[in-house]
C-alpha cells in the first residue's frame, strides 16, 4: 500500500545552510494492508523525519514515496487532499501541535470544513464525542478548552481523536502513547489493534520496546537514519541479527531483573550525527572488523522477509 | 530533605476552580530518588510546578513546602528565583526540545548563568569536569541543539539543571523520548549524581514504571488530584495496597507478550472530572472493591514503615 524507495533527507543548518545533516539515508520499506509496522530506533535517528516525509510535511531530497501506486511527491493539491483523507498522522510533542491562542478542539472543526462541510452540528458533535470517548476521554472535561488547559497525555489522545473521525486507510503514529500512562497506554494500543482489524495500517513509531512487540506484525530497527535490521516482529525480537538490536533487547528495562546484574551496556557513542565512511554502528559495535569502518554495508535478506545490514552476518 | 505537607493547587478556570492537587503530605528524603507515577492528567506535572513555578493559572489554596528545614515561599514566583537552580531545579516535560534552536549551548548556560548572577568562566572547569563525567565532548558547547542526538540533548540538559548542585532535582518525563540504552543512560547518570552529591533528593515523574523498578528507592502514586500510595520501590510492586496501584502495575506490558496472544486489560471507565470531582474516594467509580464507606474520603495513612495509603480497604 505504501512504499518507501530509497528515501534521503538531508536538513541544512546554520545561517547559510551550508552544515549538512543527512537525518534520513537511502531507506526502503513498504506496508502492506492491515499491517502494523513498527519503526523503532533512539532519539534523533530520524523516526519522526520519516513519518513526516510520509504525510509530505517536509520535501525528500532524493527516493520515492507511493501511495497505492502513485508518487506522493507528484501530487496536486486535489490528488494530497484526497491523500490526506486515506492518510493521518499523530506527531509526538502534543504541544507543538497545537495552536496555544485556539481552543484544543478546534482541530476538529479543522476537519469538519475541511472534509466533511455538509454534516450538521448535530451529527457533527457525536462524531466528535464518540471518538475522544474512544481514546478513553471524558468530553465534557476536555471539550472547550485551551491546550495549556490539558495534560500532556490528553492532548495527544486529541491528535488520535481527530486521526478517528477520517475514515483513514494508514496512520502515522509517531510516538503516541509515550505520554500516556500504562493503563491508558493498553487502551490505545488495543484501540489500534481494533483498527487494523476493520482494515487500517499503522506505522507505529516508538522507543518502547515491550509495546512495538506486543502490537506489530513487523519491526524496522533504524539506527542514525539507515535501517539496521527488518522483519517480522517475532524474528527481530527473539532472534535479533544486527548488533545494535542485540544490545536494545538486552538493555530494556525489566520487572525480574535488575539493570545491575546484566552486562553493562557501553554509553550512547558521542560523535554527533554525521556522515561516515562505514558502518554507521561501527563505533559502538563490539563486532566490528576492519571492514566495517570502511564500507558501508548493504541491506540484505538474511532469511525469509528478515533483513539486515551488517557485514558480520 | 523535602517535606511537603497538605499541599493544595488549583487552576482557576472560568468555569471555577480544577483540582488538580489536593492535600498533598510526603517527603523524599537525603539520599532518596522518588518516582512519580499516574494516570495521565493525575496532576504529576502540577505537583512539580508546584514547588517551584507556582503562577497563574495555578493557584495556591494551601499547604507548606520546606526544603532543608527552610520554608519555601512558593506561592512568589519573584521570591523563588532565588531558590531555583540552587536550591530547586526542574526540568520540565519536553526539555530536551525547548531548547533554543538557534543560541550555541554554550551560549545558552552563559545566560542562564548570568541571569542568577553568576560568571561563565568562573563555573567553566566545575561544567567541563561534568561533561566529561556524563561523557560528553566540550564540543557540546560550540553546538547547535539540533546537532546533538537525543540522548546528547538530555544528559546536556541534566548537567545544566544540577549545575550549580540543588539540594531538590525534579524531572518531569526526561526518558520518554529516548530509546531504551539511551534510558539507561540517562537513568545511571541520575543515580550517579545522587551518589556523588550533586542532588540530594530526587523526583522522577514518568510514565515507565519499568525504569522506576530500576533505579527508583521509593514510589509515588497519584490518581486524579491526590496521592493514593507511596512505598518503597519493591513494596509498590510485590505488596500494592491501593486498588488502582494494583491495577496500574498490573497493566504494565512485559516483553513476549502480543495482543493477539494474550489481550492486556487496562482499568475500565475514565477518571473523574477535577472541575467538581465527587465527594469521596476518586477511584470509587472504577474501584472493583468500593464499598459504603468509600464515599468519605480516605486519609493517606502510614500503614507499615515508609509505606503510605489512603484506600479504605487498606488500614
Ligand atoms: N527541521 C530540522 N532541521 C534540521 N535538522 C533537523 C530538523 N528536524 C530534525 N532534524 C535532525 O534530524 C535528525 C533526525 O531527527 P528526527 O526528529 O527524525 O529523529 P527521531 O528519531 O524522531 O528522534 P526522537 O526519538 O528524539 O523523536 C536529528 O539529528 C535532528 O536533530
Ligand atoms: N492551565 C490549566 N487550566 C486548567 N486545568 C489545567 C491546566 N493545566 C492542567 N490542567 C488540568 O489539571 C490536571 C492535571 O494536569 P497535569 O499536567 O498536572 O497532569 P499530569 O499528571 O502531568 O499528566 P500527563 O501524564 O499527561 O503529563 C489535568 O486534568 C489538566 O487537564
Ligand atoms: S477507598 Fe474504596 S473506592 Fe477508594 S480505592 Fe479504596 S476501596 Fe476502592
Ligand atoms: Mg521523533
Ligand atoms: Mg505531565
Amino acid at each position: 500500500m505504501l512504499s518507501l524507495e530509497r528515501v534521503t533527507k538531508i536538513y541544512r543548518l546554520g545561517a547559510f545552510g551550508l552544515k549538512k545533516l543527512v537525518a534520513v539515508r537511502d531507506v526502503s520499506f513498504e506496508i502492506g494492508e492491515r499491517e502494523i509496522v513498527s519503526l523503532i530506533g533512539e532519539s534523533g535517528s530520524g523516526k519522526s523525519t520519516i513519518g513526516k516525509l510520509i504525510l509530505r510535511l517536509i520535501p525528500l531530497t532524493s527516493g520515492t514515496i507511493r501511495f497505492e501506486g502513485m508518487d506522493i511527491s507528484a501530487m496536486n493539491s486535489r490528488c494530497l487532499k484526497d491523500y490526506y483523507r486515506k492518510v493521518q498522522g499523530v506527531f509526538q510533542d502534543p504541544f507543538a501541535s497545537f495552536n496555544p491562542i485556539f481552543k484544543a478542539d478546534r482541530i476538529f472543526r479543522m476537519v469538519h470544513d475541511e472534509f466533511y462541510p455538509k454534516m450538521g452540528a448535530r451529527e457533527w458533535s457525536e462524531k466528535v464525542e464518540g471518538a475522544l470517548r474512544a481514546v478513553g476521554l471524558n468530553p465534557p472535561d476536555v471539550l472547550n478548552k485551551f491546550p495549556h488547559q490539558l495534560s500532556g497525555g490528553q492532548l495527544q489522545r486529541f491528535l488520535v481523536a481527530r486521526a478517528l473521525l477520517l475514515d483513514i486507510r494508514l496512520l502515522v503514529a509517531d510516538e503516541i502513547i509515550s505520554m500516556l500512562d500504562a493503563s491508558t497506554r493498553v487502551d490505545v494500543l488495543n484501540l489500534l489493534a481494533d483498527l487494523r482489524a476493520r482494515g487500517l495500517s499503522i506505522l507505529f513509531i516508538t522507543h518502547d520496546l515491550s509495546l512495538g512487540y506486543y502490537i506489530s506484525d513487523r519491526a524496522i530497527i533504524l539506527y542514525r537514519g539507515r535501517i539496521a535490521e527488518m522483519g517480522p516482529t517475532e524474528r527481530v525480537y527473539n532472534r535479533p541479527l544486527h548488533p545494535y538490536t542485540e544490545m536494545l533487547m538486552e538493555s530494556v528495562p525489566r520487572l525480574d531483573r535488575k539493570w545491575e546484574e546484566e552486562i553493562r551496556v557501553e554509553r550512547e557513542g558521542d560523535a554527533a550525527i554525521s556522515a561516515v565512511a562505514g558502518c554507521v554502528y561501527a563505533g559502538r559495535c563490539p563486532k566490528a572488523m576492519d571492514i566495517c569502518t570502511q564500507q558501508e554495508p548493504e541491506l540484505r535478506e538474511a532469511e525469509t522477509g528478515h533483513f539486515v545490514a551488517c557485514w558480520a552476518k | 530533605m523535602l517535606q511537603v505537607e497538605n499541599l493544595t493547587v488549583y487552576y482557576k478556570t472560568l468555569r471555577g476552580y480544577v483540582r488538580a492537587l489536593e492535600r498533598a503530605t510526603f517527603t523524599v528524603a537525603d539520599g532518596e530518588i522518588m518516582g512519580l507515577a499516574g494516570e495521565s492528567g493525575c496532576g504529576k506535572t502540577t505537583l512539580g510546578h508546584s514547588i517551584i513555578y507556582l503562577r497563574p493559572p495555578m493557584n495556591y489554596i494551601e499547604g507548606r513546602v520546606v526544603l532543608d528545614g527552610q520554608e519555601l515561599p512558593i506561592w512568589d514566583m519573584e521570591r523563588m528565583r532565588e531558590f531555583r537552580y540552587r536550591h530547586v531545579s526542574l526540568i520540565p516535560q519536553y526539555a530536551m526540545n525547548a531548547l533554543n534552536p538557534t543560541r550555541k549551548i554554550g551560549k545558552m548556560i552563559a545566560e542562564l548563568l548570568e541571569s542568577r548572577e553568576m560568571n561563565y568562566d568562573e563555573i567553566l572547569p566545575e561544567l567541563k569536569r561534568r561533561l566529561d563525567l556524563v561523557q560528553l565532548s566540550h564540543d557540546v558547547l560550540k553546538m547547535y541543539p539540533i546537532e546533538l542526538s537525543g540522548g546528547m540533548k538530555q544528559r546536556t540538559v541534566m548537567v545544566v539543571s544540577t549545575l550549580l548542585n540543588p539540594s531538590l532535582l525534579i524531572a518531569d518525563e526526561i526518558t520518554s523520548a529516548l530509546d531504551v540504552s539511551t534510558q539507561k543512560a540517562v537513568c545511571e547518570m541520575l543515580v550517579e549524581f545522587r551518589d556523588r552529591g550533586f542532588v540530594k533528593s530526587t523526583i522522577i515523574i514518568t510514565h515507565d514504571i519499568s525504569i522506576l523498578y530500576q533505579i527508583a528507592d521509593s514510589i509515588l502514586v497519584m490518581y486524579a488530584g491526590q496521592l493514593s500510595e507511596k512505598a518503597p520501590t519493591e513494596t509498590i510492586f510485590r505488596d500494592a495496597r491501593h486498588p488502582y496501584t494494583q491495577m496500574l502495575i498490573g497493566s504494565l506490558p512485559k516483553v513476549g507478550v502480543r495482543y493477539q496472544e494474550e489481550r492486556l486489560r487496562g482499568i475500565p471507565g475514565s477518571p473523574p472530572q477535577l472541575l467538581d470531582p465527587p465527594p469521596g474516594c476518586r477511584f470509587r467509580d472504577r474501584c472493583p472493591v468500593a464499598f459504603d464507606r468509600c464515599v468519605e474520603v480516605p486519609p493517606f495513612l502510614e500503614i507499615s514503615p515508609g509505606h503510605f495509603v489512603a484506600c479504605w480497604r487498606a488500614y
